[in-house]
Protein backbone atom coordinates (compact mmCIF):
# COMPACT_ATOMS: atom_id res chain seq x y z
CA UNK A 1 0.00 0.00 0.00
CA UNK A 2 3.06 2.18 -0.38
CA UNK A 3 3.90 3.32 -3.72
CA UNK A 4 7.33 2.24 -5.24
CA UNK A 5 9.99 4.68 -5.52
CA UNK A 6 10.56 7.61 -8.20
CA UNK A 7 11.73 10.73 -8.49
CA UNK A 8 10.08 13.71 -8.20
CA UNK A 9 9.81 16.16 -10.58
CA UNK A 10 8.15 19.66 -10.32
CA UNK A 11 8.29 22.00 -13.04
CA UNK A 12 7.30 25.86 -12.72
CA UNK A 13 6.88 26.31 -16.64
CA UNK A 14 4.93 24.36 -19.29
CA UNK A 15 7.86 24.27 -21.60
CA UNK A 16 9.67 22.88 -18.45
CA UNK A 17 7.57 20.01 -17.89
CA UNK A 18 6.97 19.36 -21.92
CA UNK A 19 10.73 18.54 -21.99
CA UNK A 20 11.12 16.19 -18.61
CA UNK A 21 8.47 14.45 -20.63
CA UNK A 22 10.19 14.47 -23.66
CA UNK A 23 13.63 13.06 -22.18
CA UNK A 24 12.58 10.88 -19.05
CA UNK A 25 12.09 7.14 -19.39
CA UNK A 26 8.61 5.82 -18.15
CA UNK A 27 7.41 9.05 -16.47
CA UNK A 28 3.96 9.85 -15.51
CA UNK A 29 1.96 13.10 -15.44
CA UNK A 30 0.87 13.71 -12.02
CA UNK A 31 -2.32 16.41 -11.96
CA UNK A 32 -4.75 16.00 -8.90
CA UNK A 33 -3.57 12.64 -8.16
CA UNK A 34 -6.87 11.30 -6.91
CA UNK A 35 -6.79 8.34 -9.25
CA UNK A 36 -3.20 8.30 -10.00
CA UNK A 37 -1.86 7.91 -6.29
CA UNK A 38 -4.46 5.27 -5.60
CA UNK A 39 -3.02 2.98 -8.43
CA UNK A 40 0.59 3.90 -7.47
CA UNK A 41 -0.16 3.13 -3.50
CA UNK A 42 -1.67 -0.43 -5.05
CA UNK A 43 1.38 -0.48 -7.65
CA UNK A 44 -0.57 -0.98 -10.38
CA UNK A 45 1.12 1.75 -11.46
CA UNK A 46 4.96 2.40 -11.38
CA UNK A 47 6.78 4.57 -12.54
CA UNK A 48 10.50 5.72 -12.63
CA UNK A 49 9.62 9.47 -12.72
CA UNK A 50 6.47 11.62 -11.73
CA UNK A 51 6.41 14.84 -13.53
CA UNK A 52 3.61 17.23 -11.09
CA UNK A 53 1.96 19.62 -13.04
CA UNK A 54 1.03 21.39 -9.79
CA UNK A 55 3.13 24.15 -10.16
CA UNK A 56 2.08 25.49 -13.37
CA UNK A 57 -0.13 28.23 -12.72
CA UNK A 58 -0.53 28.83 -15.94
CA UNK A 59 -2.71 25.85 -16.66
CA UNK A 60 -5.39 26.74 -14.19
CA UNK A 61 -8.09 29.06 -14.67
CA UNK A 62 -11.43 29.85 -16.95
CA UNK A 63 -11.69 32.20 -19.26
CA UNK A 64 -15.02 33.17 -21.10
CA UNK A 65 -14.48 33.87 -24.80
CA UNK A 66 -17.70 34.60 -27.26
CA UNK A 67 -18.42 30.81 -28.28
CA UNK A 68 -16.37 28.82 -25.79
CA UNK A 69 -15.47 28.28 -22.74
CA UNK A 70 -11.69 27.24 -21.83
CA UNK A 71 -10.53 25.51 -18.68
CA UNK A 72 -7.40 24.62 -17.75
CA UNK A 73 -6.30 21.37 -17.46
CA UNK A 74 -5.16 21.90 -14.02
CA UNK A 75 -8.28 23.94 -12.93
CA UNK A 76 -9.76 22.21 -9.08
CA UNK A 77 -12.61 20.09 -9.64
CA UNK A 78 -13.96 22.38 -6.86
CA UNK A 79 -12.98 25.18 -8.02
CA UNK A 80 -15.23 24.69 -10.92
CA UNK A 81 -17.88 23.66 -9.09
CA UNK A 82 -17.82 26.99 -7.21
CA UNK A 83 -17.02 29.22 -10.47
CA UNK A 84 -20.09 31.73 -11.21
CA UNK A 85 -18.44 32.05 -14.80
CA UNK A 86 -18.98 28.14 -15.22
CA UNK A 87 -22.57 28.11 -13.40
CA UNK A 88 -23.66 30.97 -15.82
CA UNK A 89 -22.09 29.37 -19.10
CA UNK A 90 -22.04 25.55 -18.11
CA UNK A 91 -24.74 25.06 -15.52
CA UNK A 92 -24.45 20.90 -16.96
CA UNK A 93 -20.89 20.79 -15.40
CA UNK A 94 -21.45 22.32 -12.20
CA UNK A 95 -24.60 19.74 -11.68
CA UNK A 96 -21.88 17.05 -12.48
CA UNK A 97 -19.41 17.41 -10.36
CA UNK A 98 -21.82 17.38 -7.42
CA UNK A 99 -21.72 13.51 -8.35
CA UNK A 100 -17.93 13.58 -8.70
CA UNK A 101 -16.07 12.05 -5.82
CA UNK A 102 -16.77 14.11 -2.66
CA UNK A 103 -15.54 17.10 -1.33
CA UNK A 104 -12.02 16.13 -0.40
CA UNK A 105 -11.18 14.81 -4.04
CA UNK A 106 -12.60 17.57 -5.75
CA UNK A 107 -10.37 20.19 -3.74
CA UNK A 108 -7.43 18.02 -5.22
CA UNK A 109 -9.00 16.61 -8.17
CA UNK A 110 -8.29 18.75 -11.96
CA UNK A 111 -10.35 18.49 -14.75
CA UNK A 112 -7.50 17.74 -17.07
CA UNK A 113 -6.62 14.36 -14.69
CA UNK A 114 -10.37 13.21 -14.88
CA UNK A 115 -9.79 13.68 -19.30
CA UNK A 116 -6.78 12.12 -19.03
CA UNK A 117 -7.76 8.94 -16.77
CA UNK A 118 -10.91 8.07 -19.11
CA UNK A 119 -12.79 6.05 -16.68
CA UNK A 120 -15.95 4.91 -18.51
CA UNK A 121 -17.97 6.01 -16.12
CA UNK A 122 -16.92 9.61 -14.87
CA UNK A 123 -18.77 13.02 -15.13
CA UNK A 124 -16.88 15.11 -16.58
CA UNK A 125 -15.48 13.43 -20.11
CA UNK A 126 -19.60 13.53 -20.16
CA UNK A 127 -20.29 16.81 -19.89
CA UNK A 128 -17.19 17.42 -22.33
CA UNK A 129 -18.41 14.86 -25.11
CA UNK A 130 -22.34 17.26 -24.46
CA UNK A 131 -20.25 20.33 -25.06
CA UNK A 132 -17.97 19.04 -27.99
CA UNK A 133 -15.22 19.88 -26.22
CA UNK A 134 -11.98 20.34 -27.60
CA UNK A 135 -8.91 18.88 -26.13
CA UNK A 136 -5.31 21.35 -26.04
CA UNK A 137 -2.79 18.86 -25.99
CA UNK A 138 1.30 20.05 -24.91
CA UNK A 139 4.61 18.33 -25.89
CA UNK A 140 8.14 20.05 -26.64
CA UNK A 141 6.00 19.58 -30.54
CA UNK A 142 4.13 22.76 -29.36
CA UNK A 143 -0.10 22.62 -28.20
CA UNK A 144 -2.17 20.47 -30.76
CA UNK A 145 -6.14 20.66 -30.79
CA UNK A 146 -8.32 16.94 -30.82
CA UNK A 147 -11.56 16.83 -31.08
CA UNK A 148 -12.92 15.05 -27.64
CA UNK A 149 -14.07 11.64 -29.01
CA UNK A 150 -10.87 11.66 -30.44
CA UNK A 151 -9.37 11.71 -27.04
CA UNK A 152 -10.71 7.85 -25.97
CA UNK A 153 -9.31 4.82 -27.53
CA UNK A 154 -10.03 1.91 -25.72
CA UNK A 155 -10.78 1.00 -21.73
CA UNK A 156 -9.31 4.25 -19.60
CA UNK A 157 -6.84 4.60 -22.85
CA UNK A 158 -6.52 7.64 -24.81
CA UNK A 159 -4.60 8.68 -27.97
CA UNK A 160 -2.05 11.01 -25.82
CA UNK A 161 1.26 9.80 -26.89
CA UNK A 162 3.43 9.19 -23.54
CA UNK A 163 5.71 12.63 -23.72
CA UNK A 164 2.06 14.47 -24.26
CA UNK A 165 -0.48 16.47 -21.85
CA UNK A 166 -3.38 18.08 -21.48
CA UNK A 167 -3.13 21.78 -21.27
CA UNK A 168 -6.47 22.84 -21.62
CA UNK A 169 -9.74 22.01 -22.88
CA UNK A 170 -12.60 24.09 -24.89
CA UNK A 171 -16.04 24.21 -24.09
CA UNK A 172 -18.81 24.88 -26.78
CA UNK A 173 -21.44 27.17 -25.15
CA UNK A 174 -24.93 26.75 -26.12
CA UNK A 175 -27.15 29.94 -25.68
CA UNK A 176 -28.28 31.49 -22.43
CA UNK A 177 -31.35 30.04 -21.03
CA UNK A 178 -30.58 26.77 -22.78
CA UNK A 179 -32.17 23.87 -20.69
CA UNK A 180 -29.97 20.98 -18.87
CA UNK A 181 -30.13 17.93 -17.24
CA UNK A 182 -28.16 15.52 -15.51
CA UNK A 183 -28.93 11.76 -14.07
CA UNK A 184 -26.99 8.83 -12.93
CA UNK A 185 -27.35 5.81 -10.74
CA UNK A 186 -24.39 4.83 -8.29
CA UNK A 187 -24.91 3.13 -5.65
CA UNK A 188 -23.36 5.41 -2.88
CA UNK A 189 -22.94 9.26 -3.60
CA UNK A 190 -19.92 9.88 -4.84
CA UNK A 191 -19.24 6.38 -6.27
CA UNK A 192 -18.66 5.72 -10.03
CA UNK A 193 -21.91 5.55 -11.80
CA UNK A 194 -23.26 2.62 -13.46
CA UNK A 195 -25.21 4.37 -16.16
CA UNK A 196 -25.20 7.89 -16.70
CA UNK A 197 -27.01 10.17 -19.07
CA UNK A 198 -26.44 14.44 -19.52
CA UNK A 199 -29.19 16.35 -22.09
CA UNK A 200 -28.72 19.68 -23.27
CA UNK A 201 -31.77 21.30 -25.31
CA UNK A 202 -32.07 24.71 -26.68
CA UNK A 203 -35.57 25.74 -27.05
CA UNK A 204 -37.16 28.29 -29.15
CA UNK A 205 -40.43 30.69 -27.91
CA UNK A 206 -42.23 28.32 -30.25
CA UNK A 207 -41.41 25.45 -28.52
CA UNK A 208 -39.10 23.77 -31.16
CA UNK A 209 -35.93 22.12 -30.86
CA UNK A 210 -33.08 24.40 -31.71
CA UNK A 211 -30.99 22.12 -30.49
CA UNK A 212 -30.39 19.11 -28.56
CA UNK A 213 -27.50 17.37 -27.11
CA UNK A 214 -28.11 13.72 -25.47
CA UNK A 215 -24.98 12.22 -23.86
CA UNK A 216 -24.44 8.77 -22.19
CA UNK A 217 -21.69 7.43 -20.12
CA UNK A 218 -20.63 4.34 -17.83
CA UNK A 219 -22.13 2.32 -20.81
CA UNK A 220 -19.20 2.10 -23.00
CA UNK A 221 -15.24 3.13 -22.67
CA UNK A 222 -15.76 6.23 -23.23
CA UNK A 223 -18.90 9.26 -23.43
CA UNK A 224 -21.41 8.64 -25.94
CA UNK A 225 -23.47 11.00 -28.16
CA UNK A 226 -27.40 9.29 -28.55
CA UNK A 227 -27.26 11.17 -32.52
CA UNK A 228 -30.66 9.30 -33.33
CA UNK A 229 -32.60 10.76 -30.47
CA UNK A 230 -30.62 14.46 -30.88
CA UNK A 231 -32.05 14.21 -34.64
CA UNK A 232 -35.56 13.30 -33.73
CA UNK A 233 -35.74 16.17 -31.31
CA UNK A 234 -34.26 18.20 -33.31
CA UNK A 235 -36.79 20.72 -35.27
CA UNK A 236 -40.05 19.31 -33.55
CA UNK A 237 -41.85 21.38 -30.97
CA UNK A 238 -41.15 19.57 -27.21
CA UNK A 239 -43.72 16.94 -26.13
CA UNK A 240 -43.88 14.35 -23.51
CA UNK A 241 -44.21 11.93 -26.64
CA UNK A 242 -41.14 13.65 -28.10
CA UNK A 243 -39.10 13.14 -24.54
CA UNK A 244 -39.91 9.15 -24.63
CA UNK A 245 -39.08 8.71 -28.44
CA UNK A 246 -35.69 10.25 -27.81
CA UNK A 247 -35.14 8.03 -24.47
CA UNK A 248 -36.18 4.98 -26.31
CA UNK A 249 -33.45 5.60 -28.82
CA UNK A 250 -31.02 5.94 -26.13
CA UNK A 251 -31.28 2.15 -25.28
CA UNK A 252 -29.93 1.21 -28.80
CA UNK A 253 -27.00 1.22 -27.37
CA UNK A 254 -24.35 -2.23 -26.71
CA UNK A 255 -23.53 -1.51 -23.14
CA UNK A 256 -20.71 -2.98 -21.12
CA UNK A 257 -21.80 -6.17 -18.71
CA UNK A 258 -19.00 -6.16 -15.85
CA UNK A 259 -19.31 -7.22 -11.99
CA UNK A 260 -21.36 -4.24 -11.40
CA UNK A 261 -23.74 -4.79 -14.09
CA UNK A 262 -25.59 -6.60 -17.18
CA UNK A 263 -25.40 -4.91 -19.96
CA UNK A 264 -29.72 -5.13 -20.18
CA UNK A 265 -29.49 -3.59 -16.78
CA UNK A 266 -27.29 -0.44 -18.37
CA UNK A 267 -29.46 -0.42 -21.49
CA UNK A 268 -32.36 -0.22 -19.03
CA UNK A 269 -30.92 2.34 -16.95
CA UNK A 270 -29.70 4.47 -20.38
CA UNK A 271 -33.32 4.57 -21.39
CA UNK A 272 -34.77 6.02 -17.82
CA UNK A 273 -31.84 8.47 -17.00
CA UNK A 274 -32.36 10.12 -20.61
CA UNK A 275 -35.73 10.32 -20.13
CA UNK A 276 -35.51 12.17 -16.36
CA UNK A 277 -31.94 14.32 -18.07
CA UNK A 278 -34.05 15.07 -20.92
CA UNK A 279 -37.29 16.07 -18.72
CA UNK A 280 -35.17 18.46 -16.42
CA UNK A 281 -33.68 20.41 -19.30
CA UNK A 282 -37.18 20.81 -21.02
CA UNK A 283 -38.46 22.23 -17.19
CA UNK A 284 -35.24 24.51 -16.89
CA UNK A 285 -35.53 25.60 -20.42
CA UNK A 286 -39.07 26.29 -19.68
CA UNK A 287 -41.19 24.11 -20.78
CA UNK A 288 -43.66 21.55 -19.53
CA UNK A 289 -43.22 18.59 -21.86
CA UNK B 1 15.70 13.30 -6.74
CA UNK B 2 14.29 10.13 -5.01
CA UNK B 3 15.15 12.07 -2.13
CA UNK B 4 13.47 15.74 -1.57
CA UNK B 5 13.09 18.31 0.87
CA UNK B 6 9.97 19.08 1.90
CA UNK B 7 9.23 21.88 3.76
CA UNK B 8 5.80 22.76 4.86
CA UNK B 9 4.31 24.87 8.09
CA UNK B 10 2.01 22.24 10.35
CA UNK B 11 -0.42 23.62 12.70
CA UNK B 12 0.93 27.02 12.55
CA UNK B 13 4.41 25.04 13.18
CA UNK B 14 7.44 25.08 10.38
CA UNK B 15 8.99 22.07 9.71
CA UNK B 16 11.49 20.88 7.34
CA UNK B 17 13.02 17.09 6.16
CA UNK B 18 14.84 15.57 3.79
CA UNK B 19 12.38 12.17 2.48
CA UNK B 20 11.70 9.86 0.28
CA UNK B 21 9.64 11.73 -2.87
CA UNK B 22 7.01 8.90 -2.17
CA UNK B 23 6.55 9.32 1.12
CA UNK B 24 2.58 10.44 1.47
CA UNK B 25 1.47 13.32 3.58
CA UNK B 26 -0.33 10.93 5.62
CA UNK B 27 3.06 9.23 6.63
CA UNK B 28 4.91 12.24 6.86
CA UNK B 29 2.98 13.58 9.73
CA UNK B 30 2.44 10.43 11.31
CA UNK B 31 6.41 9.46 11.10
CA UNK B 32 8.45 12.42 10.30
CA UNK B 33 6.90 15.37 13.22
CA UNK B 34 5.25 12.54 14.99
CA UNK B 35 1.52 13.79 14.52
CA UNK B 36 -0.09 10.41 15.16
CA UNK B 37 -3.87 12.61 14.96
CA UNK B 38 -4.58 11.34 11.56
CA UNK B 39 -5.51 8.30 11.11
CA UNK B 40 -4.37 6.01 7.74
CA UNK B 41 -7.56 3.57 7.10
CA UNK B 42 -7.51 2.56 3.58
CA UNK B 43 -4.40 4.59 1.99
CA UNK B 44 -6.18 4.71 -1.54
CA UNK B 45 -7.79 7.18 -0.46
CA UNK B 46 -11.54 5.66 0.11
CA UNK B 47 -12.04 5.72 3.88
CA UNK B 48 -11.46 9.47 4.69
CA UNK B 49 -9.69 8.86 8.10
CA UNK B 50 -6.52 10.56 6.98
CA UNK B 51 -8.42 14.04 6.01
CA UNK B 52 -6.29 17.18 6.00
CA UNK B 53 -6.32 20.59 5.53
CA UNK B 54 -3.99 21.82 3.34
CA UNK B 55 -4.58 26.14 2.46
CA UNK B 56 -7.70 25.50 4.46
CA UNK B 57 -9.24 22.77 2.16
CA UNK B 58 -9.66 19.18 3.14
CA UNK B 59 -7.59 16.95 1.12
CA UNK B 60 -6.55 12.96 1.99
CA UNK B 61 -3.23 13.23 2.76
CA UNK B 62 -2.79 9.37 1.55
CA UNK B 63 -3.05 10.92 -2.34
CA UNK B 64 -0.48 13.21 -1.79
CA UNK B 65 2.75 13.38 -1.41
CA UNK B 66 4.23 15.42 1.27
CA UNK B 67 6.91 16.79 -1.60
CA UNK B 68 3.51 18.44 -2.86
CA UNK B 69 3.11 20.40 -0.07
CA UNK B 70 6.29 22.07 -0.17
CA UNK B 71 5.14 25.66 1.09
CA UNK B 72 1.74 25.20 2.50
CA UNK B 73 0.05 25.35 5.88
CA UNK B 74 -1.17 22.16 6.39
CA UNK B 75 -4.03 21.72 9.59
CA UNK B 76 -3.94 18.54 11.12
CA UNK B 77 -7.39 17.26 13.83
CA UNK B 78 -4.50 18.22 16.33
CA UNK B 79 -4.35 21.83 15.22
CA UNK B 80 -8.28 22.27 15.04
CA UNK B 81 -8.02 23.41 18.72
CA UNK B 82 -5.94 24.46 21.63
CA UNK B 83 -3.93 21.80 23.30
CA UNK B 84 -6.01 20.00 26.11
CA UNK B 85 -9.09 22.00 25.10
CA UNK B 86 -11.85 20.69 22.66
CA UNK B 87 -13.71 23.17 19.96
CA UNK B 88 -17.33 23.22 20.15
CA UNK B 89 -17.54 20.28 17.31
CA UNK B 90 -15.69 17.96 19.23
CA UNK B 91 -17.80 18.61 22.21
CA UNK B 92 -20.62 17.90 20.50
CA UNK B 93 -19.08 14.60 19.31
CA UNK B 94 -18.94 13.60 22.69
CA UNK B 95 -22.69 14.62 23.19
CA UNK B 96 -24.24 12.88 20.62
CA UNK B 97 -22.05 9.85 20.61
CA UNK B 98 -20.91 10.82 17.40
CA UNK B 99 -18.06 8.27 18.17
CA UNK B 100 -17.66 4.80 19.44
CA UNK B 101 -13.48 3.34 18.34
CA UNK B 102 -12.53 6.77 17.01
CA UNK B 103 -10.86 5.63 14.62
CA UNK B 104 -12.35 7.69 11.81
CA UNK B 105 -13.30 10.78 14.09
CA UNK B 106 -10.37 12.90 13.22
CA UNK B 107 -11.48 12.90 9.66
CA UNK B 108 -14.81 13.10 10.57
CA UNK B 109 -14.33 16.53 12.61
CA UNK B 110 -11.59 17.77 9.40
CA UNK B 111 -14.31 17.51 7.28
CA UNK B 112 -16.92 18.75 9.09
CA UNK B 113 -14.49 22.03 10.39
CA UNK B 114 -15.39 22.45 6.70
CA UNK B 115 -18.59 22.99 6.24
CA UNK B 116 -19.23 24.24 9.21
CA UNK B 117 -16.49 26.98 8.39
CA UNK B 118 -18.66 27.34 5.11
CA UNK B 119 -21.74 25.83 5.66
CA UNK B 120 -22.87 27.19 8.87
CA UNK B 121 -26.09 26.57 8.74
CA UNK B 122 -26.35 22.81 7.19
CA UNK B 123 -29.09 21.17 6.32
CA UNK B 124 -29.22 17.03 7.33
CA UNK B 125 -28.52 16.52 3.53
CA UNK B 126 -26.15 18.79 3.39
CA UNK B 127 -24.23 17.06 6.41
CA UNK B 128 -24.50 13.82 5.12
CA UNK B 129 -23.28 14.53 1.33
CA UNK B 130 -20.07 16.22 3.42
CA UNK B 131 -19.66 13.09 5.06
CA UNK B 132 -19.80 10.85 2.32
CA UNK B 133 -16.22 11.00 1.67
CA UNK B 134 -15.35 9.32 5.43
CA UNK B 135 -16.57 6.03 6.18
CA UNK B 136 -17.50 4.74 10.16
CA UNK B 137 -17.80 1.47 11.07
CA UNK B 138 -19.46 1.81 14.50
CA UNK B 139 -21.99 4.86 14.65
CA UNK B 140 -23.79 4.26 12.01
CA UNK B 141 -23.67 8.23 10.92
CA UNK B 142 -26.55 9.31 13.57
CA UNK B 143 -24.26 9.90 16.11
CA UNK B 144 -22.00 11.76 13.80
CA UNK B 145 -25.19 13.64 11.99
CA UNK B 146 -26.24 14.70 15.45
CA UNK B 147 -23.04 15.97 16.46
CA UNK B 148 -22.82 17.89 13.39
CA UNK B 149 -25.74 19.69 13.60
CA UNK B 150 -25.28 20.46 17.14
CA UNK B 151 -22.27 21.65 16.76
CA UNK B 152 -23.63 24.05 14.16
CA UNK B 153 -26.54 25.20 16.10
CA UNK B 154 -24.23 26.06 18.68
CA UNK B 155 -21.44 28.09 16.99
CA UNK B 156 -24.55 30.03 15.61
CA UNK B 157 -25.65 30.58 18.75
CA UNK B 158 -22.27 31.86 19.88
CA UNK B 159 -22.06 34.37 16.85
CA UNK B 160 -25.34 35.93 18.37
CA UNK B 161 -25.45 39.24 19.81
CA UNK B 162 -26.82 39.43 23.09
CA UNK B 163 -30.17 40.19 23.27
CA UNK B 164 -31.64 41.43 26.91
Amino acid sequence: MKPAPFDYHAPRQLKEAAELLAKLPNAKVLAGGQSLVPMMNFRYVIVDHLVDLNGLDELRGIVVGDERLRIGAMTRQRDIETSPEIAKHCPLMVEALHHVGHRQTRNRGTIGGSLAHADPAAELPAVCAAHDAVVHVASVRGIRQIAFHELGSGFMATTLAPDEMIAAIDLQVWRQGHGYGFHEFARRQGDFALAGATALLDIGADNVVRRAALTLFGVATSPVRVEAAETRLTGQPLTSGAIRAASAAARQIEPISDIHASGEYRRHLAQVLSSRALNDAAQRAGVQA
Amino acid sequence: MGRQAARMNVNGKSYARVVDARLTLADFLRHEINLTGTHVGCEHGVCGACTVLVNGRTARSCLMFAVQANGCEVTTVEGLTPEGKLSVLQQAFIDNHGLQCGFCTPGMLVTLTELLRDTPDPSEQEVREALTGNLCRCTGYAGIVAAALDAARRLRDADKPETA
